[in-house]
């Protein structure tokens, strides 16, 4: 099925090769890094983790967000999904190599990453964090891969993949609450140091990682002739709708705790976050809360909703939302300000940023010819329904 | 030195030394780039061992910032720390790695000052360093167990074994932790080239590496005290054996009243401040 990826218009050769640019001055300055040290990056050595974690935690999300599709499917035999699981499945694939591919960038001495494998130590949570996506990124190339052989056969797929299936709902669950372990657990970072912190990243990926889709699979029925249908993407955006709810919540629940209580340490990171940093963070976190109010509330009108120009206006609204949220300002919030009371600032360099486009691009790529194969597939046997 | 030899020279067992010989040796191999062999870092009869070392910083022997200075200045001379500067002479925040340093008040005891309290006090310069904690955060996250506990209480970094992902850094809840942004060899007062000095008694990092105050196990090995113990005003900084109830720093915890950073986080810090009141024997 991999040639199907070697072969198409040229446009898609066009983007391939512009992907493929953005990757190569991506690792260009990849190699800079490499050779000076972390110093290229704006990282100091209070706030030591930025752009490349926040993407990276981002990311988690993204793949995880699979289990939307996957659960309803089934699940819930919901038989409607049945054209566009394989689009979130190749997304979860997507999402995990870039991932890893930032935290080898975020990584001090990337050579020696096989240290997590050889003195392995249960105590950690970034032990379990590797070994969760790992398996992740596993399960979902092996489904994907059998699922869409299967489907090119129009036969139904192997009953020795369904236990797999099955096994990814859970896992997928469990990638992101391990993810937000990495945070959750740490003494001293009252940003971070909140129970909810899972709950609140799995409701953020539950409705970013359906936005994209949802895009994903209009901007594939445009440029291809595979339909997902009308149906699934209402499907999704309810998802979305739903789960955006309860990330908004969420938020506000925190905002609550901090500012009721009073408690000096609670309120710093987000006094920081919203009014005092002195960098371009103030607005972005604005424009973050805004876009997630406006994009809830377009999502909350049917009528909004069902006309796909403004619902995509909406999701491009909530994604943008969502990756500064967690993309960027919740690894920033966790440092400043840092265990002395002081405030250093973050903010990322130009390699730093043309690291993290390189790496982006490097995903696009992939999902292209992943999604390029998938829909190759679909368009022999015609989308034709069949029965998982 | 205002401690008595035989208050910290309590050689436990044979094999418990030997262990910490052999961690240590482990810990030493190739990374250090120059630096004695490991080999020859098996612990001689002279070191000093102990159940649980600790520090106390008694704040009322530091007199002027030269003290803090020279303390600072001899850790920082003894482990090849690099002090990077920007061109107009300042520390480089963007780079800064440091083991120990000072901090007034509020920076060391966030949340215990208040707006009456006397400049004095305020402006007092805490020695802040590693608090070699019982319970370390550091020690829990590290996913390669690069930094790990010593069985005299010592929380050791290994710079070999490192990946440099500084999930210890934001474990750490007391900005104990520096990372190696670039080679720390670059720093003027490592540079050779640069009229800098390196003490070839110590071992070099690499780039991408974490590093910390290791209670300065390399001069326990040997007999030493801990380089800033020594350079202290004398009893300004007392270092011992904390499970030793006749060890001087015991007797001090036990009859005066002496505070920790963030006690309330459970971390256990090893680290006691001693702040006023009547000079002690
Ligand atoms: S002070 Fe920080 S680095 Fe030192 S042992 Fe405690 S947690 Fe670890
Ligand atoms: S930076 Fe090094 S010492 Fe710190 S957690 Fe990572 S591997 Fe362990
Ligand atoms: S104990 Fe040793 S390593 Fe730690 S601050 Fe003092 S001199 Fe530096």
């Amino acid at each position: 099925m991999l040639e199907k990826a070697l072969e198409g218009s040229k446009k898609y050769w066009a983007w391939l090769i512009l992907l493929s640019a953005l990757a190569s001055v991506g690792f260009y300055f990849y190699l800079q890094q490499y050779a000076y040290g972390l110093g290229l990056t704006g990282m100091h050595r209070d706030v030591s983790w930025g752009l490349y974690i926040g993407q990276f935690t981002f990311l988690v999300g993204v793949a995880a967000s699979a289990v939307m599709l996957v659960i309803p499917y089934y699940l819930h035999d919901f038989k409607k999904f049945g054209k566009i699981v394989i689009l979130g499945e190749f997304l979860a694939i997507a999402a995990v190599l870039m991932c890893m591919l930032f935290i080898m960038a975020d990584m001090g001495q990337p050579g020696r990453f096989m240290n997590i494998m050889l003195h392995p130590s249960p105590q950690s949570v970034m032990f379990w964090d590797f070994l969760v996506l790992a398996g992740y990124l596993a399960l979902n190339a092996v489904i994907g891969w059998v699922t869409l052989g299967a489907d090119r056969k129009g036969m139904p797929p192997p009953t020795w993949i369904k236990p797999f299936i099955y096994l990814s709902i859970p896992w997928a669950i469990s990638i992101h609450t391990v993810t937000a372990f990495l945070y959750a657990g740490l003494p001293g970072r009252h940003f971070w140091l909140t129970a909810i912190m899972a709950a609140r990243f799995l409701a953020s990926a539950f409705a970013g990682g359906p936005a994209l889709l949802l895009m994903l699979a209009l901007i594939v029925r445009k440029l291809t002739k595979f339909d997902p249908g009308k149906e699934p993407i209402q499907a999704l955006a309810k998802i979305v709708t739903y789960a955006m709810f309860a990330n908004v919540f969420f938020l506000a629940l925190e905002f609550f705790t901090a500012f009721y209580s009073q408690i000096p340490g609670h309120m710093h990171a987000f006094d920081h976050l919203y009014a005092h940093s002195a960098t371009p963070l103030v607005p972005m976190m604005w424009v973050s809360t805004a876009f997630a109010l406006i994009s809830l509330g377009m999502l909350f009108f049917p009528a909004i909703r069902k006309n796909e120009t403004t619902l995509v206006m909406a999701c491009i609204m909530l994604f943008t939302s969502l990756w500064i949220d967690k993309g960027f300002g919740l690894v920033i919030g966790g440092f400043v300000p840092n265990p002395f009371d002081e405030v250093h600032e973050y903010w990322p360099t130009l390699p730093e940023g043309i690291i993290t486009v390189g790496i982006w691009a490097i995903g696009f790529l992939v999902l292209t010819m992943l999604y390029k194969v998938a829909i190759s597939v679909r368009e022999q046997t015609a989308g034709v329904e069949i029965d998982h | 030195m205002s401690m008595k030899r035989r208050d910290f020279l309590k050689i436990a067992g044979i094999s418990s030394i030997l262990s910490v010989g052999a961690k240590i040796a482990e810990a030493t191999h190739p990374a250090w780039v120059t630096g004695p062999d490991p080999k020859q870092l098996v612990p001689n009869k002279q070191a000093l061992s102990a159940k649980r070392w600790a520090m106390i910083v008694d704040m009322t022997k530091f007199k002027t910032e030269a003290d803090t200075l020279k303390v600072i200045d001899a850790c920082h001379r003894a482990h090849n720390v690099p002090d990077f500067r920007t061109p107009d002479g300042k520390v480089d925040k963007k780079l800064e790695v440091k083991w120990i340093w000072q901090a007034g008040f509020e920076r060391a005891f966030p949340g215990q000052d208040n707006k009456y309290m006397s400049e004095h006090l305020k402006d007092m310069p805490f020695m802040v360093l590693c608090n070699h904690c019982d319970n370390p955060p550091c020690v829990r996250v590290c996913p390669t167990q690069a930094t790990y506990k010593l069985k005299n209480g010592i929380t050791m970094q290994d710079m070999h074994r490192c990946i440099g992902c500084r999930f210890c850094m934001a474990g750490c809840p007391y900005g104990a932790r520096s990372f190696n942004w670039v080679d720390p060899r670059k720093a003027a007062n490592l540079d050779v080239k640069r009229g800098g000095k390196l003490n070839n008694e110590y071992p070099q990092r690499t780039k991408g590496v974490v590093e910390k105050c290791t209670f300065c196990t390399e001069r326990l090995q040997i007999g030493k005290m801990p380089a800033c113990v020594e350079a202290a005003p004398k009893g300004a900084l007392l270092f011992g054996d904390l499970e030793d109830q006749n060890s001087e720093i015991r007797k001090i915890i036990t009859t005066r009243y002496t505070i920790r950073r963030k006690p309330d986080l459970g971390t256990g810090p090893a680290i006691y401040y001693l702040i006023g009141g009547s000079d002690h024997a």
